[in-house]
């Protein structure tokens, strides 16, 4: 039973950067990295002995021939326009993704099973992700770790936008920890403080990664990241000053002592001579690192060093502000969505895409998924640069099917620079059967986010060199070449109303619709079956009686 | 009669061209009394488009016209204006044709009975005189192209009106007496919409009439016929089918076209008894009620066809009022057909009973769809149930405009065999009850 596959090592390292925003609020992101070399999906061995990676996931990925998952869970909306890029982009509510083994033979089958278990695993509504909502992307989502499959039948995405993300969620998530929530950076993970936050998103990333240059072996990577921004107002009492006790309520006490590496990476690339902020306690360790096209200046705090939690065993960051910071650097690109129209009967759904590169244009890929009661009409479909028509070069869309997908527009759109690009379409809405509207139907039905992925060009240049001890937060995205990242941007989820029948009607619909029908019926059977005759009148009742009386007796009948 | 059929077209041209160079042309066309999910216009560009991208029309679910409706549309679509302006014109002299094909026929038939003593004496006066049967096909002309919902149709660039178009070419083969031309037409009138097989029965029947064979189930030369026009029918409907076949090169338009209009999956709101039926329909019970409501549609042909026998021409009337009644999607313009007949029948006007009710209710109707739906869907103060209240009573008010109808000719006929002034067995005036 404790027979170990020979080289089957795993580490843990766990980070946490905490990063000012130019609004005053504060963002802190937290990633915890297990490595296995170890295979899921080895016929031959099964893998038994699990250490530090969760068992529970371990399972769920060999038994459903898993080679990608990224799920994600999330509460609020990222402000890009305030905030600036996350590290790693989620959005609002539940948001599944998960590439399959090119072994599987039954993908849909395999989708569903999952949905269900992790639905199980994360206590979150995962059972509702269905046939109906979930799509294959064609080119959005191409797998961020290994392998070179493009075969998009393997890949199945799923959102909930109306998945609510609170305690139930964040306890099982903490569960998967190796250090669960009792040491490390971990004990910074307090719900209450958590959930009471402009943004809160926590996600669990699967995925096998090489373990050197030359990929001679591989390993499978859990990510675990939790973002959270801290709204100045709510959370920071109206004061500039944060700290770790202030965000979290807690204070570190000590690393994870299964962990290699725990670390916490403040950003002072804005203080350099510390006049915007005083950061307590001081630390002599910097650290460089490019990330999102930007090359930003870390102070860095090791906390595997004793001396770090100082007499009192335990380390609280303070930042003070000392003056006003400047204007923020413009996020080079940025995606709004929202619903034109009046009624219940049309509506037109506008995607605003902003370049704000002053003088490179690049390509994107957007990326809609619209459920199947709101039918599209291509044939609206514009896209306008600067006033004039953008042609896309790339178009994939496979229309919906009521009651059994919906639909998927997939288009590269060049974006020239500096400008704003709007691409309309315009749909129409269904009337549902009375048994498919939600319990509040007038609160209306949720559109999953569109997806705008792009290159963007990079200021400074990337880091392509492969090193294991990049920090975790610069080596979520795979970079392929020097001049430009990857960076995805989620637009606002759509709430849209639908008509609605009336739901106490359903006996008296079916009485008064038939009572229509037959009439007709009645009409036509009466013509059908009877001919006209002279009306003679009847008798009245009491010479009927005398007429049988003088028919008993032989007499001639009254007339 | 040239003249007047000359203003009439000049008048009802003008209508629409001005109709459809205003902004009144956008509004008609998003009309949901107008337009179904069937052959609302936007949805053939829709289907247009996508087979552009290289998606097939029928992946989705917004395109249900056939294939032959991709064929014509793909080189016309920019002329589709013009192509829905024709049809009505189309529709309306071929009805303008066949009513005095019917009136010569009439005359003839009424000819042969005066001469043989058929009709008693008394009721010369129900017969047709050509005098008051001259204006006839130009009262037919005028109901068909200044019927508002024929303009709104046409505006509307439903393709109602190019179905309409084929079962007027089909009614008009049939009265001339071309079985073929017939067959081939009601094969492709099936093919558009299933409905009009309906009218095989009254098709047929009118050859048998026409040709002497006595309609008994025991005679090889019913038999004969019948054989001969079934298999013109079946055999045109199978070379339309497999055409469309080849144009896509799969199947997919028959769930999408006929699973569409028998399973009923769109719930769009029409003037018909299926929206809310099934919106409010119970899951367990839905392919009851589905097998039902279709049901209804085809069954009253079998005992109609036994009664209007000698009748067909009536019976043609009687099937189309029905089917639109009836139907899965209705749409004014299947409304408009069978009025455009009616003037074929001013003679009945006499034994009509409730015409003036009917009339009121349809005008009441057709006045109170638009405003119920906006204050259901636009303005929010009203919902759904008083747009089905509406439909409710329109379909009603057909119902009876089409039983009056029909009361009115089986009273006619009675009155031609047994005499006008009816007396009781003492002398006194009598009534006339169906018993």
């Amino acid at each position: 039973c404790c027979q170990r596959h020979p080289g089957s090592v795993d580490q843990f390292q766990e980070e946490l950067v905490i990063r000012p925003l130019h609004s005053g609020d504060i963002y802190a992101s937290f990633q915890f990295r297990t490595l296995w070399d170890t295979d899921f999906l080895q016929e031959r061995q099964k893998v038994s002995h699990y250490r530090l990676f969760p068992k529970s996931l371990g399972q769920v990925l060999s038994k459903f021939s898993v080679r990608e998952l990224h799920i994600s869970f999330t509460q609020g909306f990222w402000r890009t326009m305030q905030w600036g890029q996350p590290f790693i982009p989620s959005p609002p509510g539940a948001e599944l993704w998960v590439w399959f083994h090119d072994t599987v033979s039954d993908v849909d089958g395999n989708w569903k099973e999952l949905t269900n278990v992790l639905s199980g695993i994360f206590c979150a509504s995962l059972n509702f992700i269905d046939l109906t909502n979930t799509v294959q992307p064609s080119a959005s989502f191409k797998p961020l770790g290994l392998g070179n499959a493009t075969d998009h039948r393997f890949l199945r995405y799923a959102t909930l936008p109306r998945e609510i993300v609170c305690t139930e969620n964040l306890t099982p998530w903490k569960k998967l920890l190796p250090c669960g929530s009792k040491a490390g950076l971990s004990v910074l993970l307090k719900s209450e403080k958590l959930f009471h936050s402009s943004f809160h998103s926590q996600a669990v990333h699967i995925r096998p990664v090489c373990q050197d240059e030359q990929c001679t072996s591989k390993a499978w990577e859990l990510r675990q990241t939790l973002n959270v921004v801290f709204d100045l107002y709510t959370s920071g009492q109206g004061k500039k000053e944060w700290s770790l006790f202030k965000m979290f309520s807690r204070t570190l006490t000590e690393a994870c002592p299964l962990a290699t590496s725990s670390k916490v990476y403040v950003d002072i690339t804005d203080n350099p001579e510390g006049e915007l902020f005083e950061l307590s306690p001081a630390t002599p360790l910097l650290s460089q690192a490019v990330v999102l096209g930007d090359r930003r200046t870390y102070s860095v705090f090791d906390l595997t060093r004793a001396e770090m939690f100082g007499q009192l065993r335990s380390l609280n960051l303070l930042l003070r502000w000392k003056g006003d910071s400047g204007d923020m650097l413009r996020p080079l690109l940025h995606a709004e969505r929202y619903v034109a129209g009046f009624g219940l009967q049309t509506g037109e759904i506008h995607t605003v895409i902003y370049n704000n590169h002053p003088y490179r244009a690049f390509p994107v890929l957007l990326m809609d998924s619209v459920p199947w009661y709101l039918q599209l009409y291509i044939h609206t479909l514009t896209v306008t640069s600067k006033s004039r028509d953008n042609k896309p070069s790339y178009i994939h869309y496979q229309p919906a099917k009521d009651r059994h997908r919906p639909h998927l527009l997939e288009m590269l759109i060049q974006l020239p620079p500096h400008s704003m690009t709007e691409v309309t379409v315009q749909f129409e809405r269904a009337l549902l059967k009375w048994t498919e509207y939600t319990p509040d139907p007038n609160h209306g039905f949720y559109v999953g986010s569109s997806v705008v992925s792009a290159l963007v060009p990079s200021m400074v240049a990337m880091n392509t060199n492969f090193t294991q001890d990049q920090p975790l937060f610069s080596s979520f995205v795979p970079v392929k070449e020097e001049s430009s990242y990857f960076v995805r941007v989620y637009t606002e989820p759509l709430l849209v109303n639908l008509p609605t029948p009336d739901f106490s009607m359903p006996y008296n619909v079916i009485c008064l619709t038939c009572t229509v029908v037959a009439v007709g019926y009645g009409s036509f059977y009466n013509l059908l079956t009877r001919t006209f005759q002279v009306d003679e009148p009847s008798l009245p009742l009491a010479k009927r009686l005398a007429n049988l009386i003088r028919r008993i007796r032989g007499v001639p009948l009254l007339a | 009669m040239a003249a007047p059929l000359t203003l009439l077209l000049i008048v009802a041209v003008t209508i629409r061209a001005v109709l459809f160079r205003s902004s009144l042309a956008e509004l008609i066309s998003e009309r949901v009394e107008v337009v179904s999910p069937l052959n609302a216009w936007k949805r053939v560009v829709e289907g247009l488009a996508l087979l552009d991208l290289g998606v097939s029309p029928y992946s989705g679910d917004v395109f249900h016209e056939t294939p032959l409706m991709i064929y014509l549309f793909h080189f016309t679509v920019d002329y589709a204006e013009i192509v829905f302006m024709v049809s009505p014109y189309f529709v309306d002299c071929l009805s303008c044709l066949l009513a005095s094909l019917d009136r010569a026929k009439i005359f003839r038939k009424q000819k042969y009975a005066l001469e043989s003593d058929r009709y008693p004496a008394d009721c010369l006066e129900l017969l047709r005189s050509p005098k008051e049967m001259f204006y006839i096909p130009l009262k037919v002309a005028m109901f068909y192209l200044l019927n508002p919902f024929t303009i709104l149709s046409c505006v509307a660039k439903s393709t109602c009106g190019l179905n309409n178009a084929i079962i007027a070419l089909f009614i008009f083969c049939t009265l001339k007496g071309s079985a073929l031309l017939s067959g081939i037409l009601l094969a492709l009138a099936t093919y558009q919409s299933i409905y009009p097989l309906t009218l095989f029965a009254p098709a047929l029947l009118f050859f048998l009439q026409r040709l002497y064979i006595p309609v008994n189930l025991r005679r090889s030369s019913f038999w004969c016929f019948t054989l001969q026009y079934a298999f013109i029918y079946v055999g045109s409907l199978v070379v339309i089918t497999g055409l469309s076949f080849f144009l896509l090169g799969s199947w997919d338009f028959i769930p999408s076209v006929y699973g569409f209009i028998f399973s009923v999956p769109d719930l769009t709101p029409n003037i018909g008894l299926f929206w809310y039926f099934f919106a409010e329909m119970f899951e367990h019970f839905r392919l009851f009620f589905i097998c039902v409501f279709q049901i209804n549609v085809f069954f009253y042909t079998i005992p109609l066809s036994i009664k209007l026998k000698e009748h067909p021409v009536f019976l043609i009337f009687m099937q189309i009022a029905i089917i639109s009644i009836f139907k899965s999607y209705p749409t004014v313009g299947d409304v408009a057909l069978y009025m455009a007949f009616l003037p074929a029948w001013s003679h009945l006007y006499r034994f009509l009973r409730n015409i003036f009710l009917v009339s009121c209710v349809l005008l009441a109707c057709s006045a109170l769809f638009p405003v119920l739906w906006h204050l259901w869907i636009y303005a929010g103060s009203a919902n759904s149930n008083f747009y089905y209240a509406i439909t409710l009573l329109f379909n009603f008010g057909q119902i009876l405009l089409v039983s009056d109808y029909f009361y009115a000719y089986l009273r006619r006929e009675h009155h031609l065999t047994h005499g006008l002034y009816l007396k009781k067995k003492d002398g006194t005036e009598a009534t006339l009850v169906l018993k």
